[in-house]
């Protein structure tokens, strides 16, 4: 979906496909037995689905709370417009939206505290509120259980001709048009770095606040862009039947919402309109044809369970995957190559030298030791996992760590990274106190760390993988170029390019992360880290699990990335830390046991104690 | 106006609904701690406890009996959802278990719905539980009383499955760590099996407890639910005692915002919610890590 694909689709062609169909609807549907207001309910339905698929489809965000949005713009828009004589429909529209939005923001506020299941009942929890809201302390203005009729439809005077849009037909070109509106600017959103973003937060909300996204804030700004698509379809639907209903607050406004999204498709912006399309036709063929009554809704629900059971992508989603199934078996099925070796490692591009520069300017001192850590402490209730930890790196080394299981390495590199705050002591990276700051800010400002389990972006390709890494580097924590082409944004290309060649990646930039073999899972890691340009890398077991060929590669690589940075690695297998590292500290029960050159470490009795007693009493035990 | 007496009675009337809210909310909030999974049909299964106890006091005329009924079919379908359905989500995101759970819940209620109507069923109370009781200082429903005493005996009853046998200290282990737990020989699928069941069962039971109290629809279970959620949000997910302590505070607010207005009943409890969400995010009794 990402723009960087290889077979290129024609520019704008889902655009182009959606305006031929919005035009040809209402000359093909009629023969199709269509009655037009159930198109113009599908397609406020449609628009409405566009803001909660950016929500849940792409961020992940399961919301049951729409309904309050769609409510709230509905009745602003319908109370200026009935009771506040407010005479001009498309701005009374826009008002609606624009306090729909806001009222998302509030609400974002409090239910973006928490996420996963949290995040599901909080917006359950605000949209019954909204509903009782609406029904009696604010009867007034709302008409209560009574709604707002009268709603008008717009007319646009041209000057030479005036459009004036009523019912059936008439309305329909206006609401085509907003939907055409809603889903061109859904699709811009989707193909900017914004769109990246919130992919990575599905995938892995962890990486992409390690690698330097404020994803709070795009969290937010996800939920307040549905809020906006809310209220405007609520405003429209007011429109749509000349009277706003309070139906419009109820928490089935929300369940039909969420299920025909599922039903058409998540994540692929089209699939609400598919399934509010599905939903409306069958809702009325079991109820007049069929002749079930009221039974229509177990039938939607037995489907829905089904869909959601076997169909995980939905109606859209399942075409999607046949049309691709079907390319994949004309094409020979390329097979997946062994790792490709790393011949020669490319120099860092002409963005991660930028990068860097511009980093190092703004730190105020380039001597002394990049990163210093005073008296580091770190405990879990009782246990003590650091203790009393000083440690200082130099700018350009390579430090190794080492240390029996258990030593604390793992939690003290979380320290450094700010991941974990420290119980005591203090941490000192490019002479600036980064004690407390959090992981994304750190990132930021240059160093960042690849995980010992791996920690990508499962269901998007190695090279979107990347691509989010070096947006963070490129754009900052956080910022809404929400209609900004990814392609456009300087230096990513190159970036992403030299960072892919770095780790050896480039010939498997399309390939889905899931498909790759564990070395390659591996050296995206590291190349996740590599895309900030960080100037100082730390490297938690870069070789575990790696065949010994792999280890050979990934140390030749590990030794190009060191080139101008400062790196601290930890890993089991001596050689290759004897191999790497300048210097060495040794780690034992949270403490630093020692600390020197290769030589030093090899010759250093308590090392070999530690080493061989441990042998010693894991023989025995 | 507000007199003592009222004053009292809500404060009654919200500790018999909280107590309610308390056992349903740990029947949430156990499935959700050891299986990770939010089912979002835990109202419908509330439901479903009051009409099954409902037919069977149709065909019996035993209030007894349709507790036993109403609690036992609703554990039936608990365990058999789990074994057919939720089984094969355990390994899928959340929003896959909780879009398919409100699925099942819509089509629970459509099914009542296609069985018993929309209109609404009421369950008498047994004789030697009806009618009114003096208090000393106010007259008072003896059922709503005695539903007190029966939900405290039924979450004591839990409390003592949860910390005094075998199986609880299986399942508060699972709380805390379900992949120790697997590793260590156990097998953790019958325990989620079961636990689903009790789960279940807990809001069966409360369904037909309640069916006298608030008359049933297929519709009962959605507020319920509403209010569930926001117990397990004040309380922690996962946590016994949150849910009963969540589960009181929640009747207390809604019980006594009603005395002055019903309308602010939710807005009150939403007013709770956010200030434990701004507090403690956590809940009061929630876990770290449990997300």
């Amino acid at each position: 979906m990402m723009n960087s694909s290889p077979r290129r689709r024609p520019p704008y062609l889902a655009e182009i496909v959606t305006a031929v169909a919005l035009i040809a609807a209402p000359f093909v549907l009629p023969y199709l037995g269509s009655a037009p207001n159930t198109v113009n309910r599908i397609l406020v339905w449609g628009l409405f689905g566009i803001g909660f698929d950016l929500l849940f489809g792409y961020t992940g965000l399961l919301s049951f709370g729409q309904s309050a949005l769609y409510g709230t713009g509905g009745m602003v828009a319908a109370y200026l417009l009935t009771r506040a004589g407010f005479p001009h429909v498309i701005t009374a529209l826009v008002i609606g939206t624009v306090a729909a939005a806001v009222v998302g923001w509030l609400v974002g506020l409090v239910a973006l505290r928490r996420t996963g299941i949290y995040f599901a009942m909080i917006t359950v929890a605000i949209a019954e509120v909204f509903y009782f809201v609406e029904f009696n302390p604010l009867a007034d203005w709302t008409g209560g259980e009574n709604g707002l009729p009268g709603v008008p439809t717009p007319t646009i005077d041209l000057g030479f001709t005036k459009l004036s849009f009523t019912t059936g037909w008439s309305l329909y070109p206006f609401l085509a048009f907003c939907y055409f509106i809603g889903i061109v600017i859904a699709l811009r959103i989707v193909r900017s770095p914004v769109g990246a973003v919130l992919r990575a937060i599905r995938e892995n909300p962890l990486r992409a606040t390690a690698v330097g996204h404020n994803i709070h804030a795009y969290k937010l700004s996800a939920f307040v862009i549905a809020a906006a698509y809310a209220g405007l379809a609520g405003g429209l639907l007011g429109v749509l039947q000349a009277f706003m209903p309070p139906e419009a607050f109820t928490f089935d406004t929300s369940g039909q919402l969420v299920m025909q999204t599922v039903i058409g498709g998540r994540g692929t912006l089209f699939g609400p309109l598919v399934g509010a399309g599905v939903w409306l036709f069958l809702q009325d063929f079991l109820q007049n044809s069929m002749h079930l009554g009221a039974a229509w809704k177990l039938v939607l629900g037995l489907i829905f369970v089904i869909l959601v059971c076997f169909l995980r992508d939905g109606i859209v989603g399942g075409l999607r995957d046949l049309w691709r199934w079907m390319r994949r078996s004309r094409t020979v099925a390329e097979a997946p190559q062994e790792a490709a070796p790393v011949e020669a490692v490319p120099p860092p591009g002409p963005t991660a030298k930028a990068l860097r520069a511009r980093r190092a300017a703004s730190t105020s001192t380039t001597s002394g030791p990049i990163l210093q850590a005073t008296g580091l402490t770190k405990r879990y209730g009782g246990v003590v996992a650091n203790s009393g930890i000083d440690f200082s790196v130099e700018r350009g080394e390579i430090r190794g760590i080492i240390g029996p299981n258990g030593a604390g390495k793992s939690t003290f590199f979380k320290m450094l990274t700010c991941e974990v705050p420290p119980t005591s002591g203090k941490i000192m990276f490019g002479g600036r106190d980064i004690t407390g700051l959090g992981v994304t800010d750190v990132c930021q400002l240059g160093l960042t760390k690849s995980y010992q389990v791996n920690q990508l972006f499962n269901r998007l390709t190695v090279g979107e993988n990347v691509t989010i890494a070096a947006l963070a580097a490129l754009r900052g924590k956080f910022r809404l170029d929400l209609l900004r082409n990814i392609a456009k944004v300087p230096g990513l290309e190159d970036q992403v390019e030299n960072t892919l060649a770095r780790v050896g990646l480039t010939a498997r930039r399309e390939v889905p992360v899931s498909q790759l073999a564990y070395g390659e899972k591996r050296r995206l890691e590291i190349g996740l880290a590599l895309a900030s340009s960080p100037d100082l890398l730390l490297l938690d077991e870069p070789l575990a699990g790696m065949s010994p060929r792999e280890r050979v590669e990934t140390v030749k690589l590990l030794k190009s990335v060191a080139a101008g940075r400062t790196m601290i690695v930890i890993d089991h297998d001596m050689d290759a830390i004897f191999e790497l590292a300048q210097r060495i500290t040794v780690l034992q029960e949270g403490r630093v046991l020692v600390e020197g050159t290769p030589e030093e470490i090899r010759a250093n009795a308590k090392v070999q104690e530690a080493y061989l007693g441990g042998v010693h009493i894991e023989g025995h035990a | 106006m507000i007199s003592w007496s009222n004053f009292l009675s809500q404060l009654i009337n919200g500790l018999a609904l909280g107590a309610l809210l308390a056992l349903i909310s740990s029947g949430l909030t156990i499935i959700y701690g050891t299986l990770g999974v939010l089912n979002l049909a835990h109202g419908a299964m509330f439901m479903i406890g009051g009409y099954a106890g409902f037919a069977a006091y149709q065909a019996t005329g035993s209030f007894l009996v349709a507790v036993v009924a109403g609690s036992l079919a609703v554990m039936v379908l608990g365990i058999v959802m789990e074994r057919v359905i939720i089984r094969h989500f355990y390994s899928r995101p959340h929003e896959d278990q909780i879009l398919v759970t409100f699925g099942l819940g819509i089509v629970f209620v459509e099914a009542i719905r296609r069985i018993f109507g929309s209109e609404s069923r009421l369950v008498p109370a047994p004789a030697s539980m009806s009618g009114i009781v003096d208090l000393g200082f106010m007259m008072y429903p003896t059922y709503r009383l005695v539903l007190v005493g029966i939900v405290a005996v039924a979450l004591l009853a839990l409390y003592i499955v949860l910390y005094r046998t075998r199986l609880g200290m299986i399942v508060r282990a699972g709380i805390e760590d379900p992949v120790m737990v697997d590793s260590l020989g156990i097998n953790v699928y019958r325990v989620f099996m079961v636990v689903f069941g009790i789960g279940a069962m807990a809001a069966g039971f409360s369904g037909i407890i309640n069916a006298p109290v608030v008359s049933l629809t297929p519709e009962v279970g959605e507020a319920i639910l509403v209010q569930t959620f926001v117990v397990v949000v004040i309380g922690g997910v996962g946590s016994f005692p949150g849910a009963v302590l969540g589960g009181l505070i929640a009747g207390e607010i809604v019980s006594i915002t009603s005395m002055f207005n019903p309308g602010y009943a939710y807005v009150m409890l939403f007013a709770a919610m956010t200030l434990v969400l701004m507090i403690r995010p956590r809940g009061l009794f929630g876990a770290i890590g449990r997300e």
